[in-house]
């Protein structure tokens, strides 16, 4: 079986300096992948060249089969690849249900994404009890319920969350972590990037630790949770 | 002194023509944070698309007849500019620094007027425009020029027009979305340089319109009518608080009240009958954008800019 998502040899530069220098993985259909690292590592940067906001310098990126390279961004998420970015990003003036609407923009089935919407709500009920309100005035946990579950929206193959624990408080991050666990038991794939090296190990069928642009260490998470180079660099222990 | 409802009902129709213009500024800012100053410039070429509509059809055709014909080649000779401009002289600009769109813009301005100066028939002079014949009307006490009519009731038409498609369809969110974060915008799969171009097209069409109403109410089209025209706009978008498309109106309306209050009365205010007249109506106009840019820098109805993500 062919991977749903294939990274083969991925560089990325902003002007001259290289931030992501040649990296390979594959995402398995059902499977949850975790990109860790510290700040700088070329995580962040590595799924905004998936989803098409950053044009590789070179490699090649196969999803579901069909070359994502030179893919505009807005047409990827109609290939099902859906990711929740670093920091958030809602639309702050716009309220909870419309930035969940805009999740399914390029949905056509209405009955489809209002029961999508009362999806999202049964996950985050605190979401639908404030539906009408302008997700800019949202708490730093809410936004994230909301920008994962915008990222839902689109009914993805795939979704990457970038760093979807910072700035939360632990009880908040629990929530988010445990959430990931009800999506991964559900079937959904997921890339996940986190400086959280613990919470995501845990999660992770396969981990991935990236270290100034390249891939230093590949293996199951559980295995990276016991490795003792990982304990030392990331989880913080001498 | 005069009258007090006819100068309001000057600034009125003045202002509304200012609203029309200022919302192309205000949307093209309001999603690539770009001053489009040759927006003025695409409102000119839009009294001439309207004025050629007119002489190409036969002579004696009632004004009534002709005007919606005149609007909509009004309209699609500025739409056609404002496009052009935004796939020709601003895309291949953009994330360039800032100072290069700007310069490209006084540029496109410049051309704009010498290619109607050189290339329109008689474009040297000043074109007569049709006028409604028949007498003014008196409405609440003020004399109102037939051809007015247009701005008043096309300026609350158009505001309403917008309103809905911003709020109500499917493009109007996603120009919400681009307006407020542009790549997370590309992430829901809305092509942003759609709604760029959409952008630019909408204002486009307002400043057609606008210019249909200046030459109903001067009875003339000139290469240069747009640099002031498109000056005062401007001013309007910032008044209102540029980003907002309310608030262009608004702004709009405002500085042409404040305008023809200015030419009417400030020359009753002892000490300052020198100031008074239409001659100074400019400095009162661009006084007041200062007064607000110190006492509310985001405009009448702008958000902090803190505010925008």
């Amino acid at each position: 079986m062919t991977a749903l998502l294939e990274v083969e040899d991925l560089r990325v530069a902003y002007g001259k300096i290289e931030a992501v220098k040649g990296i390979s993985f594959t995402v398995e259909s059902g499977q949850v992948v975790t990109l860790i690292g510290t700040n700088g590592a070329g995580k962040t940067t590595t799924l905004r060249t998936l989803s098409g906001l950053l044009k590789p310098s070179s490699g090649k990126i196969t999803f579901d089969g069909k070359p994502l390279t030179g893919v505009a961004a807005h047409k990827i998420v109609a290939l099902g690849l859906a990711h929740s970015p670093e920091g958030r990003h809602l639309f702050p003036r716009l309220t909870i249900e419309e930035n969940l609407q805009l999740g399914a923009f390029l949905r056509k089935d209405k009955d489809g994404i209002e029961k999508d919407i009362q999806r999202v709500y049964e996950l985050f009920p605190i979401l639908g009890e404030r539906r009408k309100q302008a997700s800019g005035t949202l708490s730093g946990g809410e936004q994230q319920m909301l920008a994962m579950g915008r990222a839902l929206m689109s009914r993805p193959k795939l979704l990457m969350l970038d760093e979807p624990s910072m700035g939360l408080s632990p009880i908040m991050m629990k929530k988010i972590m445990e959430t990931i666990r009800e999506l991964r038991e559900q079937g959904t794939t997921i890339l996940l990037v986190e400086q959280n090296a613990q919470a995501a190990l845990t999660l992770a069928d396969h981990a991935h630790v990236m270290e100034i642009g390249r891939i230093a260490l590949s293996g199951t998470g559980q295995h990276l949770l016991h490795d003792e180079s990982v304990r030392k660099a990331y989880l913080g222990e001498d | 002194m005069s009258e007090l409802p006819q100068q309001l009902a000057n600034g009125l129709i003045l202002g509304a023509m200012y609203g029309l213009i200022a919302i192309g500024y205000t949307m093209v800012y309001g999603i690539v944070q770009l001053i489009n100053f040759a927006h003025g410039e695409i409102f000119m070429v839009g009294g001439f698309g309207a004025l050629s509509v007119y002489l190409a059809l036969p002579t004696g055709t009632s004004l009534a007849l002709a005007l919606p014909v005149m609007l909509l080649g009004g309209i699609a000779v500025s739409v056609l500019v404002g496009i052009a401009a935004e796939r020709f002289a601003y895309r291949p600009l953009r994330g360039a620094p800032r100072l290069a769109p700007l310069i490209t813009a006084i540029g496109l301005s410049i051309a704009l007027q010498q290619a109607i100066w050189k290339w329109y028939p008689d474009g040297k002079q000043a074109r007569v425009f049709p006028q409604f014949k028949g007498r003014a009307l008196d409405i609440l006490g003020a004399t109102v020029q037939r051809g007015d009519l247009f701005v008043l009731i096309a300026a609350p038409l158009c505001m309403i027009a917008l309103g809905f498609f911003v709020a109500r369809t499917r493009s109007g969110r996603a120009m919400q979305a681009t307006a407020q974060d542009p790549d997370t915008a590309k992430l829901m799969g809305i092509n942003t340089d759609r709604i760029i171009v959409l952008a630019f097209a909408i204002g486009a069409a307002f400043a057609g319109v606008a210019a249909v109403a200046y030459g109903l109410r001067t009875g003339e089209v000139q290469f240069r009518m747009g640099f002031i025209m498109g000056l005062k706009a401007f001013t309007a978008a910032v008044l209102g608080g540029i980003g907002n498309i309310y608030g262009a109106m608004l702004g709009g309306v405002v500085l042409g009240i404040a305008e023809a209050l200015a030419t009417a009365y400030v020359e009753d205010i002892p000490g300052m009958q020198q100031f008074g007249g239409g001659a100074w109506k400019d400095v009162w106009a661009f006084v007041l954008l200062i007064l607000v840019l110190l006492l509310r820098p985001q405009g009448l109805l702008g958000e902090r800019v803190a505010d925008r993500a």
